[in-house]
């Protein structure tokens, strides 16, 4: 599959008119009301939600996402309850999976990629599935239609990125810190060097996570990137009981910071040009 | 070389690989690299073997054990991995990473431990070299371990308690290659067992070989040939791939003795944690169980891919233990032969000591990868 697939055409429509992307990350399984905190999420202007299927050994993250997956796995929370959850659950905008290689590699890579296409998920992020890895599943997720997004990070070299974003799928994620998920007080030089370095190489949507977790530093990277990935933020939100209200207030906060950074400057540049 | 290298990309067989984030894997390649040349290169080999013989020890001895072979009704030798440096056969590792690590212009060491003989080895090798020295380890195994804890203090690392998960040995590995993640400059992560991405599972046996090694010509010399049987513990493996090592182009029958409540090989399945594809213990989703043994060391839900390949080969089997057979082991030992192994190799002798029937009569090498000094604590609790 080599078209432009759901998740990247929902992001082109955004960038498109000027904007940035705003992808939120909610963990699957957190408390009895995620199907509902994701609906709030998109009607509070994502463009793109990931759904976390918490994995028992998620060494790419931090506490925050850490104790989600715990309190998820904790109350029963399963890789194909979730995905039942989210068949059938329309929130007008693409589902990207995100969680750990075993879980898709123990369902059955092609079991796992067509259950994630007839539960509605457009993509999926494996994180511990570098590009030489990648093969067998990207296979299966082509196969079903599932845009694999794959990670650059700051230590990936120059002669590495273009290869990375040439087999990524729907956007590059590039990798905002040297470290794992997590709210860090200020946004790290890294996070605007990772996006400008990818774009530099491809023409594919470019949004930055991990260390992104105020709607200031979104702002910030998104002066390089095409948007960014919200994760920690948004889960502790989540496991500080906010409800779906409570979250999808916080990604107001990105959407409306991003908006008036981005979109004004674009549709006042449109109309100059016009 | 006896046992068979992986493919280029780490395969050994179905297993193996390297399933990293992707900040790590510029580090896996540069390390592969770096490895490759130290290993071709004499003035590396030479310095690593001055360390192994006049600052570990080598070559340990292959002892007999007249007493408890007569009762057993078997000729049993064991490896006396036990009498190096620090402990265990964890040194060998050490010494040649850390080494490694200097060659490479790091000057940090990380590393996870269960039991806290890689620990204290890697916290050994630090001080030696003037490294800095970070080690994580569950805060269960910071408990029943406490004497291995102190002992890295001594030796000036810094021990991180891991808070999550079974916090045991699986969770320090998981905050080990969280911090790798985020200081992967600047560190270098010397991992304790033939496990991980590749080129671990390769370069950890490597630097374990000389274990299998001088065993076979210690045998050669002992007893004019090669034993029927040579057994190891499994946790991750590196001391039973070591010994293996020696023997896999022999007649000798391999068996790689694991906890019962960590088998991996015996109980699990295929899956991918911790780097590589190996055999793991799991449920029905791909999550990964907590294992329970009385051994901290071998406290693992996984095993290291080469054993998964040599199991699914044939050519080793992997047999299991339950924790009381361990615990009367090492009352066997410690009162027939006056050796008090550590829990870890005390599976293996456990597993020969239940099947001495079956191996009535033959020659059986048992790798003693540990003493029990560490252990006694723990062990004055079970028995009193």
């Amino acid at each position: 599959m080599t078209g432009t697939g759901t998740v990247e055409s929902a992001l082109r429509t955004r960038l498109d008119g000027g904007g940035r992307c705003l992808v939120p990350y909610v963990t699957g399984g957190l408390g009895g009301d995620w199907t509902s905190t994701i609906q709030a999420v998109a009607a509070a202007g994502a463009d793109v939600i990931e759904v976390g299927i918490p994995f028992s050994d998620p060494v790419m993250d931090g506490p925050t996402i850490q104790a989600a997956n715990d309190r998820a796995l904790g109350t029963g929370a399963t890789p194909p309850g979730i995905l039942d959850s989210l068949r059938g659950l329309d929130v007008g905008v693409p589902l990207v999976v995100m969680t750990y290689y075993n879980i898709a590699y123990r369902m059955g890579l092609e079991r796992f990629a067509s259950t994630l296409a007839d539960s509605g998920v457009s993509g999926c992020i494996l994180p511990d599935l570098p590009l030489e890895e990648t093969g067998p599943w990207a296979e299966a997720a082509d196969a079903c239609g599932v845009e694999t997004i794959l990670l650059a990070a700051p230590t990936t070299p120059d002669a590495r990125l273009p290869l990375i974003c040439e087999r990524s799928r729907g956007f590059v994620y590039g990798v905002g810190v040297l470290g794992v998920t997590g709210v860090r007080s200020e946004l790290a030089s890294s996070a605007c060097t990772i996006a400008g370095r990818l774009k530099a190489v491809t023409g594919r949507p470019v949004l930055v996570g991990v260390g992104v977790g105020t709607p200031e530093q979104a702002v910030e990277v998104s002066g390089r990137s095409d948007g960014v990935v919200v994760g920690s933020a948004v889960v502790q939100r989540m496991l500080d009981g906010a409800g779906p209200d409570g979250v999808a207030a916080l990604v107001s906060g990105f959407r409306e910071a991003l908006d008036s950074e981005f979109q004004t400057a674009a549709s006042h540049q449109g109309r100059i040009s016009s | 070389m006896t046992l068979s290298d992986p493919t280029p990309d780490g395969r050994f067989g179905d297993f193996g690989g390297r399933f990293v984030p992707e900040t790590l894997v510029p580090a896996c390649q540069e390390l592969e690299e770096a490895f490759i040349e130290a290993w071709a290169d004499p003035a590396f080999r030479a310095e690593l073997d001055g360390l192994l013989v006049n600052y570990a020890g080598r070559p340990s001895p292959v002892t007999e054990c007249p007493a408890l072979s007569d009762e057993l009704g078997l000729r049993l030798l064991l490896k006396r991995e036990d009498l190096n440096h620090t402990g265990s056969h964890k040194i060998n590792n050490v010494l040649g990473q850390a080494l490694l690590a200097r060659r490479m212009g790091r000057n940090r060491l990380l590393a996870e431990t269960g039991a806290g003989q890689h620990g204290v080895a890697t916290a050994t090798a630090a001080a030696l070299l003037g490294m800095e020295c970070r080690i994580y380890m569950g805060e269960v195994d910071v408990r029943r371990q406490e004497l291995n804890v102190f002992r890295m203090h001594l030796l000036g690392a810094e021990v991180l308690t891991a808070m999550s998960g079974s916090r045991t040995l699986k969770d320090a590995i998981n905050e080990a290659m969280r911090d790798w993640v985020a200081t992967v400059e600047s560190s270098y992560y010397c991992l304790g067992s033939v496990m991980g991405p590749h080129p671990y599972p390769l370069m950890v046996r490597r630097f374990q070989e000389v274990i299998g090694t001088e065993a076979r010509r210690q045998c050669q010399e002992l007893i004019g040939g090669v034993p029927d049987v040579v057994c190891a513990s499994v946790g991750g493996g590196s001391n039973a791939i070591g010994l293996f090592s020696g023997f896999a182009d022999s007649d000798a029958e391999l068996v790689g003795v694991e906890p019962a409540g960590g088998a991996a090989v015996g109980r699990g399945v295929p899956g991918v944690v911790h780097g590589s594809a190996s055999y793991l213990m799991q449920d029905e989703f791909g999550q990964v169980l907590e294992a329970e043994s009385i051994s901290a060391g071998l406290d693992y839900p996984g095993v290291g891919p080469e054993h998964s390949y040599l199991a699914a080969t044939g050519r080793a089997r992997y047999e299991s233990v339950a924790d009381d057979e361990v615990v009367e082991a090492f009352q066997l030992l410690s009162r027939t032969e006056g050796i008090i192994p550590a829990l870890e190799p005390a599976h293996a002798l456990a597993w020969v000591s239940r099947e001495r029937v079956a191996l009535a009569g033959r020659t059986v090498l048992l790798n003693l990868s540990g003493r029990g000094d560490k252990d006694v604590g723990q062990m004055m609790e079970i028995l009193s």
